[in-house]
């Protein structure tokens, strides 16, 4: 008999005390983030999509197009074409496209990246209503980015410079392997002497 | 109106694929008696992603990823054992300070993830309230742990040789700030849930596992340690750094749906002992390994590396035939082993019980489906 | 009002006036309730809850009630036609009618009859039976486990209510709502009779099928309980008719343990109001803190604890008076 009321008394004391909690946390401040309202900055090392790094030096990409993100890529989602133009050294991107609606975030691409050219972006509000919205043409937002920071905007190049490029590339080619060639046709002879 | 035949004394009830409290898509087909389950039956395979499979045509690297979605609760312990294996097979040994991490890290995600649990487990019984305050801590938790690794839940952190980058004295002083706000917290929780009488009594003797009917179905996790067995891969098998440091393995009495809870509560507190330990071990040094190849080409061989995550033990085998990708990856998840007693705890228990114990089970579906 | 007292006499006058009001009150009331548990439950939870339309989404309840009402309804085929659509209103009549007894201040009143508590008790058991109905009509197997569930919980739960209120009865010697508040207009019965008071705010969530005890529609078990079927206006009707409930229970309980329109300073409606809406506050805090009680538990606690408790109180009770 005693114990029935003590357990009684035990488990109404239980349920005041979890009416306590609650009450308690009902007077005090909300910790919600009202969110059209208010936004949260995300932390620098939030991943977003990834986007071509603004070069402090140059004002531009530092992309080689060398397609190594592409290739680390577990879902094969970014394509790169790239063509050397005449009096640069290396490679340039002309095409940079990422179809961000198979990206899975891991980050691998901007680990493979030689030249470090990738950043995480900070961009989180990402809704649309085609699929097609969110093929990522790097370097036209890379271009608004440039506008933005008030940075000369790099051009994207156009089939035309493509052709004009690959033609000048060719013809320099060209004349280097006749180069090349020059010398070899002169030597040539003279290795069969000295058989 | 259908017409029923009478001659049935019992009748079918389909739990799920889309029930409020069965985690995600998992189905449970009832046999019933009045309100009373005389046959369960889960049904699984509505989120299989074929993770296996995709290990098969993607190389080591590539496959990182998907770890995180397996489980997506306590991912960062995924991407840990498959590392582990990983480095097993190339030979690599992690320098101490990534360790480090890796262990501080894992623990604050085997925290966030028992505080999801614990909010839904209360929201299975009924109670709303217990989730938002679980959600806030884990919030708070997730602040920190996007500051190391980028994301805030399916994690893509450790790479095979240690982690790709380094903790700042901010994260440091943030999760030592979390530390003492979450152990303040435990009492609101006591209070809330744990002494209720209604909880109690929805808890108590029921869903009990012996010990043998739990070596027999092989669970693991806070399920075999809730029915006295003190087995803890972090403590049976020690791995990454976790030999270094002082941490007890709470176990339960019965084997009841309380006893699991407790364990899982008790195991937050242990967690957060080992990452205090560990952030004032804290050694400096590289975070990478140096002889990580850029190409990942093991030898022939085949590995099994297992780790402790939130839910029990989680094994990875990789076989791999010296190609740049693996020849057949096996996941051995804890949750999987872990639902296959439910047809036999659900056999004559009522719906509300089969909910309870459901919850008690802590199943990720994705990580059963794969 | 005049002219209307000519026409039908006082007493019919009141009826139309009071039954326009009564509407009115219901249906003002219900929007409140739905937007006074879903701040109350927010800041519980530490978020602002509805805060978009209106002032703190003080119409946000308004804006979902036109949604509801914008709604298809949808009648499955399987259902039992007739059945099904009746529970609606079966359910949401009784507790209007309920509202012709409770006495708001020493006026206002629309009919004081001589037996009100009564017909309260009586009216609020019919909402059983729609219950029963929606749930059976349904045919779904989940909505017959809430209406099953339903009937067995009032059942057990009505017994110690009754009880409990015959304790006060005793005490008053009157059936009438008016003459229980004029008793109390020294002390609230309330301080005599707290054990009475508590059981009968157990018993008054459990008639009222709210957590701890929603076990009819028990979200995490039965998915919707016994009105997973519904949609629309008719889903509507079974909200409007469990937030008047409430209204109703706490009334009761007011006039009984907390002195009904009794109170200083202010007029009688104010603080009959007040103390209604302070009970049905009560209500939710209980919701938003417990987890919801198992089935055999549930009649368990009924049986084993609130009956003999009651009895015990009533006995008490009875012994007292007659010694005094």
């Amino acid at each position: 008999m005693i114990n029935y009321f003590k357990e009684i008394a035990v488990g109404f004391y239980s349920l005041l005390a979890g009416m306590a909690v609650t009450i308690r946390y009902f007077v005090k401040p909300i910790v919600t983030v009202q969110y059209p309202r208010q936004k949260i900055t995300m932390t620098p090392r939030y991943r977003g999509y990834p986007q071509l790094i603004i070069d402090s030096e140059t004002g531009t990409h530092r992309c080689i197009a060398c397609e190594m993100c592409s290739r680390i890529c577990p879902s094969q989602l970014i394509t790169v074409e790239g063509t050397k133009f005449p009096g640069e050294k290396q490679k340039r991107a002309t095409k940079y496209l990422h179809e961000h609606y198979y990206c899975s975030f891991c980050g691998l691409c901007t680990e493979a990246c030689p030249t470090t050219a990738l950043e995480y972006s900070k961009e989180y509000r990402l809704a649309g209503f085609h699929r097609e919205d969110f093929v990522f043409d790097h370097l036209v937002l890379l271009q608004k980015r440039q506008q933005a920071a008030g940075l000369p905007m790099t051009p994207v190049p156009t089939a035309a410079d493509i052709a004009a490029a690959e033609a000048a590339e060719a013809a320099a080619k060209e004349a280097k392997a006749k180069a090349a060639e020059k010398p070899k046709a002169e030597k040539a002879p003279a290795e069969e002497v000295k058989e | 109106m259908i017409e029923y035949d009478i001659e049935e004394k019992t009748y079918t009830l389909n739990l799920g694929p889309q029930h409020p409290s069965t985690h995600g898509v998992l189905r449970v087909l009832l046999e019933m008696e009045g309100e009373f389950i005389t046959k369960a039956e889960p049904v699984i395979g509505y989120g299989h992603r074929a993770h296996e499979h995709m290990a098969e045509n993607r190389n080591y690297l590539q496959f990182l990823p998907n770890m995180g979605r397996v489980d997506y609760l306590h991912a960062l312990a995924f991407n840990q054992g498959y590392c582990m294996a990983v480095e097993k097979l190339i030979g690599v040994t992690v320098p101490e300070r990534a360790e480090f991490i890796r262990v501080i890290t894992a623990e604050l995600n085997r925290v966030s993830s028992h505080l999801v649990w614990l909010g839904a487990y209360l929201l299975d019984l009924g109670a709303f309230t217990p989730i938002l305050y679980s959600f806030d801590d884990r919030e708070n938790l997730l602040d920190l742990l996007d500051r190391v690794t980028g994301s805030r839940l399916t994690y893509c952190y450790y790479r095979p040789g240690g982690v790709p980058t380094d903790i700042d004295e901010e994260f440091i002083t943030g999760t030592r700030a979390f530390i003492k706000r979450l152990r303040t917290r435990f009492a609101d929780y006591d209070n809330l849930v744990t002494k209720n009488v209604i909880f109690i009594n929805r808890t108590k003797d029921v869903g009990l596992i012996t010990k043998d009917q739990c070596v027999k179905y092989g669970l693991t996790g806070p399920f075999l340690r809730g029915s006295g067995i003190p087995y803890d891969i972090r403590k049976s098998e020690p791995y990454s750094a976790y030999p270094l440091f002082d941490f007890e393995i709470p176990i339960g009495e019965k084997g009841d749906i309380l006893d699991r809870y407790v364990v899982r509560v008790k195991e937050m507190e242990q967690s957060l002992r080992i990452i205090e330990q560990a952030l004032d071990k804290l050694p400096n040094g590289p975070i990478m390994a140096e002889k990580v190849p850029k190409r990942i080409k093991p030898a022939e061989g085949e590995v099994y590396q297992a780790v402790e995550t939130a839910r029990g033990e989680f094994g990875c085998y990789i076989v791999s035939q010296g190609d740049v990708k693996p020849y057949r990856i096996k996941l051995r998840v804890p949750s999987f082993a872990n639902l296959s007693i439910l047809p036999e705890l659900a056999v004559d228990t009522l719906v509300a019980d089969l909910v309870a114990i459901l919850g008690s089970v802590d199943v990720v579906v994705p990580e059963i489906d794969r | 009002m005049e002219m209307l007292a000519q026409f039908l006499g006082t007493e019919g006058a009141r009826m139309i006036v009071g039954l326009v009001g009564v509407i009115a009150l219901v249906s003002v009331n219900a929007l409140f309730l739905i937007w006074m548990e879903r701040k109350v439950a927010a800041h519980m939870q530490l978020r602002p809850g509805p805060m978009e339309v209106g002032p703190h989404g003080a119409i946000q309840t308004v804006a979902d009630a036109l949604k509801l009402m914008g709604k298809e309804l949808i009648t499955p085929d399987e259902v039992d036609k007739p059945i099904f659509w009746l529970a609606p209103i079966v359910v949401f009549l009784p507790v209007l009618l309920s509202f012709l007894v409770v006495p708001f201040s020493s006026t206002w009143i629309i009919k004081d009859m001589n037996v009100g508590i009564v017909l309260i008790l009586a009216f609020s058991t019919l909402s059983v039976l729609a219950i029963l109905m929606a749930g059976w009509a349904s045919n779904n197997k989940y909505a017959v486990f809430g209406a099953i569930r339903s009937v067995a919980q009032n059942i057990a739960y009505e017994i110690p209510l009754l009880i409990t209120v015959m304790s006060i009865i005793l005490m008053v010697g009157s059936f009438k709502l008016s003459d229980i508040v004029a008793a109390q207009s020294q002390y609230w019965f309330v301080l005599l009779q707290p054990l009475a008071f508590i059981l009968f705010i157990i018993c008054a969530t459990a008639e009222t099928n709210r957590a701890p005890f929603d076990l009819p529609e028990a979200e995490s078990e039965l998915v919707a309980g016994f009105h997973t079927e519904y949609s629309g206006m008719r889903f509507a009707l079974f909200f409007l008719a469990e937030y008047t409930n409430m209204f109703i229970a706490s009334a009761v309980a007011t006039v009984l343990f907390l002195g009904g329109w009794h109170g200083p300073f202010l007029p009688g409606v104010i603080w009959f109001l007040l103390k209604v809406y302070a009970l049905i506050f009560l209500m939710m805090w209980f919701r938003w803190t417990f987890p919801r009680v198992r089935f055999d538990q549930l009649l368990n606690f009924a049986w084993k604890i609130l009956i003999p408790l009651a009895f015990a109180n009533l006995l008490i009770t009875a012994l007292v008076l007659k010694l005094r």
